[in-house]
């Protein structure tokens, strides 16, 4: 067993080599606080769910006060520009040459089915459904532009409604359904794996690259003592980058925070480590620094853009690929951030994802000490 | 002679491959052990194993009487350098030997008066804040020694200390080391360069991990007493009697040694008649034999004979006068000037080295003279071509071969060679007729489907250079050729490159090894960006003839070379 002090003098040697080299050497500057700010604010603002200015066709073989209410209606609201078409061959020729988004066709006998008690007027919505979750967001939003025309426009003639129940929306937590509410916080926990993971595996991969991870594993200091040293360091860099991200985010894209900060931070943190402990692990395998870069861009930035419910929801996927996501950290940590922007502190939510979190952490720790001892072999 | 490492029966395998087999020796306290054999012999990994960075899979080690289950006990007794020094190139002197001083949990007052003693030890005191990455190769080896030395090992573990090191750096290093073995610390030198097994005090030669001898390197020289000559030959067709003195049953090994022949005999063996040989009115003077003598005889005696190659043909003889000139080449990077007005010239047939050590200028030089890289000033010809005008027709003539064999190792031999001949831009039946040639002329049949990554190293670098002269090039480019090859595959090789010269190719060769140097018929010593010296190899060494150095190695010469240039340079900045 060695001395506490024997310990101390060791570590802080190698802490202090480590803090040394991320003030000499910018790309680890770069990589913790310059990507964040750049990712974030590239996909921040490149990806949205939210469709706008959708242009739209509205086929109007009623020519009547209706159909030109309803035609006005579509012109009111931010997420179309409806454009007017005589006949639905015009309109489907558009819709092929991509001039419009789809369109809804309005019978001659639209005014006349709409003030009708009996039989109730059909509108044909068609949407390109190429990109279906594009093509589902506008089929909703027509439908709730036709809705709310229909309830005014009864209200109008003073006619009692004639469904015997309505559904009035309310959107919790997210009450402007803004998506950049929901994808930021997401964003913000894949670029904290992408830099965690970034960081050790370029650094330990350096360090096989100039033949100084040899010196350092020949001399009295234990793996964990070298692995811990950098994990320490690259911890408090990796906050930083953290403190970028939640900055950006606030600030930039105006995403509440409805959660306790120090809440944030410790989650935050468990979750670093898990990175960071990711990184040298992608290190055991990886001794240049090209292959670490390629290797933690594979494994850390395409689950967490695709698997982590960041983008795409999860309880939507097949069985199969729901239990994929399980295993990728990601998937708890995005899961945490949004509930800590947009709902607040919920435990019954953190503290499951949190459980998983500090696993993977212990588990990642392990296997990184376990690999690295071996890995001259 | 207390024994401080005990090795017996050690093995090691990597997957399929063993890198280490049945090793039994001893390493002696105050002593300088030699670990010497080419690349792949398995030093490094016998380094490792004894520094515990890796486990042994068979047969005991034991160090200071530990064995290996008590490591702990030892590790603050071993000092152990890795190749490229182990440093931090972003830290400074200072910091590198702290935190080592960390590492070995030294308390302030031992560090203090330890970095003084090293510091001044190795001449690094004045340059303590200057970063690591910023030192010349021979100071950076000297921190590294520094940094291996601040625990006051018992054991100090060096592997390739001197690899592309100036010869002037490498003996100032064997000063300190010397001086550390007289006060008891066991020393372990590993190195690829056999001159250097000649001034350990005992060695272990390894080859494809077997330890095929090893004891007192004077006694193990000793044996091939009488069995080693010098013969002047004549100025025309010296390779072609190389390669049939070296074919003769009572030689081991023949060698062009600058104007002379050397000739090692086979144990029993008298002097081949060396008028038929050489013709006229040759003698043969004995001369004192080498390390290298006693291996290749060693090696021989276990392998079957390498076939003499066959004289090869189809070379086409570049036009008179002169094959490659460079004048007033000079390259600069910012603000620092790698090369600085280099002009020299080579004849057709000429075999020229660039020597230097690394980070002199020589590759820069190198790869201005191939295209690869345009000069700030001067201007360049190879093969009658001006560089700087037609860049394409010269490559055309140009034949390149890297020190790392730029081959496709998932490819197989003849598609390699399909492949090359596509670049060069061979078509028809000349590709067909140039591939056959290179297959047979470089002994290639057997395994020319075989994947070039799975060949044995000698293959490779046949392929290699096949490769490169596909397109039967005036003027061949060769970057550290031989560098770490077993001595049998490295005079193969520069036999075939003599047949070549012969047929009138031109080469030229960078190299800081001296082995690879002594082939060459005109060398150039670049130092510091400058070319300093020019001549044959016989020429330089006779400049420093003495009393006390009557047969001075091209070593001797180079370091006393760039000692006049130093002096040279320091009085003029004096005056």
């Amino acid at each position: 067993m060695i001395s506490a002090r024997t310990f101390f003098r060791r570590f802080g040697g190698l802490l202090r080599k480590e803090f040394v080299q991320i003030v000499r050497d910018p790309s680890s500057i770069a990589i913790a606080l310059v990507m964040p700010v750049v990712l974030l604010l590239l996909i921040g603002f490149g990806i949205s769910l939210d469709a706008r200015n959708v242009r739209f066709g509205i086929v109007d073989e009623n020519r009547s006060v209706e159909s030109a209410g309803l035609f006005q209606a579509f012109a009111n609201t931010p997420y179309f520009r409806p454009f007017s078409f005589l006949s639905s061959r015009a309109a489907e020729a558009a819709l092929m040459r991509g001039d419009i988004e789809g369109f809804v066709v309005l019978r001659s006998d639209f005014s006349r089915r709409v003030t009708d008690p009996v039989r109730a007027a059909d509108i044909a919505i068609v949407v390109n459904g190429v990109d279906a979750n594009n093509a589902r967001i506008v089929t909703g939003y027509a439908q709730g532009v036709v809705a709310t025309w229909l309830l005014g426009h009864r209200r109008d003639r003073a006619r009692p409604v004639l469904s015997p129940v309505t559904v009035e929306n309310r959107y919790w937590f997210n009450p402007e359904i803004r998506s950049t509410n929901f994808i930021v916080p997401g964003l913000i926990a894949m670029v904290m794996t992408m830099i965690g993971a970034l960081l050790t595996a370029l650094v330990v991969a350096r360090e096989w690259e100039r033949g100084t991870m040899e010196a350092m594993l020949a001399s009295p200091a234990s793996m964990t003592e070298i692995l811990l040293g950098k994990l320490v360091a690259y911890f408090v860099l990796g906050l930083g980058g953290l403190g970028v991200s939640v900055f950006i985010g606030l600030v930039v894209f105006e995403v509440p925070f409805r959660g306790s900060a120090e809440v944030l931070v410790g989650i935050s943190s468990v979750f670093l480590i898990v990175s960071l402990a990711m990184g040298l692990l992608i290190s055991t395998v990886a001794r240049s620094q090209f292959v670490a870069a390629q290797l933690a861009f594979l494994v850390t930035f395409m689950p967490a853009l695709i698997l982590s419910g960041l983008m795409f929801d999860i309880e939507s996927m097949p069985h199969w690929v729901q239990a994929v996501t399980t295993v990728f950290p990601a998937r708890y940590f995005v899961s945490s951030l949004q509930t800590l922007f947009l709902a607040g502190t919920v435990w019954p939510v953190l503290l499951p994802n949190l459980a998983m979190l500090v696993g993977f952490a212990i588990l990642f720790l392990a296997l990184a000490i376990a690999r690295t001892r071996r890995s001259l072999e | 002679m207390p024994a401080t490492v005990t090795l017996a029966g050690l093995g090691k395998t990597f997957g399929m491959t063993a890198a280490l087999t049945d090793v039994t020796a001893t390493i002696g306290a105050g002593q300088i052990t030699g670990l010497v054999g080419p690349d792949g012999a398995g030093k490094t990994t016998l380094l490792r194993l004894i520094a515990g960075l890796l486990a042994p899979d068979t047969g005991t080690l034991e160090i200071l009487g530990h064995p290996t289950a008590e490591r702990d006990a030892v590790r603050d007794e071993i000092g152990y350098m890795p190749q490229r020094f182990g440093l931090y190139e972003d830290l400074t002197v200072q910091e590198n030997l702290n935190l080592q001083a960390d590492l070995h949990d030294l308390d302030a007052a031992t560090r203090r008066e330890r970095f003084e003693t090293l510091l001044q030890f190795t001449g690094l005191a004045r340059f303590t804040g200057r970063l690591a990455g910023q030192l010349s190769g021979g100071m950076k080896q000297k921190l590294g020694l520094a940094c291996a030395l601040l625990p006051r090992p018992k054991l100090l573990l060096l592997d390739e200390p001197s690899a592309g090191v100036d010869p002037a750096s490498r003996r100032e290093l064997w000063r300190i080391v010397r001086t550390m073995a007289g006060t008891g610390v066991a020393i372990v030198w590993s190195t690829a360069y056999l001159d250097e097994a000649e001034r350990c005090d005992s060695f272990l030669l390894l080859d494809g991990g077997r330890l095929l001898a090893s004891g007192n390197p004077a006694d193990f020289t000793h044996r091939m007493q009488g069995r080693t000559f010098l013969v002047g030959l004549p100025e025309q067709q010296r390779h072609r009697i190389q390669r049939i003195a070296a074919s003769l049953p009572s030689v081991a090994d023949a060698t062009i040694q600058g104007r002379s022949l050397r000739l090692v005999l086979k144990e029993g063996s008298a002097l081949p008649d060396l008028a038929e040989l050489v013709g006229g009115d040759a003698t043969a003077h004995p001369t004192r034999p080498r390390f290298e003598d006693a291996f290749v005889s060693l090696l021989q005696a276990d392998q079957p004979p390498v076939p003499a190659p066959r004289v090869q043909e189809g070379m086409t003889r570049s036009a008179d006068g002169i094959a490659i000139e460079a004048r007033d080449l000079t390259r600069d990077f910012g603000t620092f000037r790698a090369v600085d007005r280099v002009s020299f010239s080579v004849k057709p047939g000429e075999i020229l080295g660039l020597l230097g050590p690394n980070g002199a200028g020589k590759s820069t030089t190198f790869r201005m003279l191939c295209g690869l890289l345009s000069p700030s000033a001067g201007s360049a010809h190879v093969a009658g071509v001006d560089l700087g005008r037609a860049r394409a027709t010269a490559r055309e003539r140009i034949g390149y071969m890297s020190q790392k064999f730029s081959l496709y190792g998932n490819l197989s031999v003849r598609d390699n060679l399909d492949f090359f001949s596509g670049v060069y831009g061979l078509a028809g039946r000349r590709r067909s007729s140039r591939i056959a040639w290179t297959i047979e002329s470089f002994d290639l049949a057997a395994v020319a489907d075989l994947e070039a990554g799975s060949l044995p190293l000698g293959f490779k670098q046949r392929l290699a250079l096949g490769c490169a002269l596909l397109h039967e090039p005036q003027v061949l480019f060769l970057d550290e050729p031989t560098s770490g090859v077993d001595p049998l595959m490295r005079r193969e090789f520069w036999s075939r490159i003599g047949g070549l010269a012969e047929g009138g190719v031109t080469v030229l060769v960078t190299s800081h090894f001296m082995e690879e140097a002594e082939y060459c018929d005109r060398l150039g010593i670049v130092y510091a960006g400058r070319m300093i010296a020019s001549g044959s190899p016989d020429a330089m060494k006779q400049r420093f003839v003495t009393a006390e150095l009557p047969e001075p190695t091209l070593e001797d010469a180079f370091v006393g070379l760039i000692r006049e240039h130093d002096a040279e340079r320091q009085g003029a900045a004096a005056a």
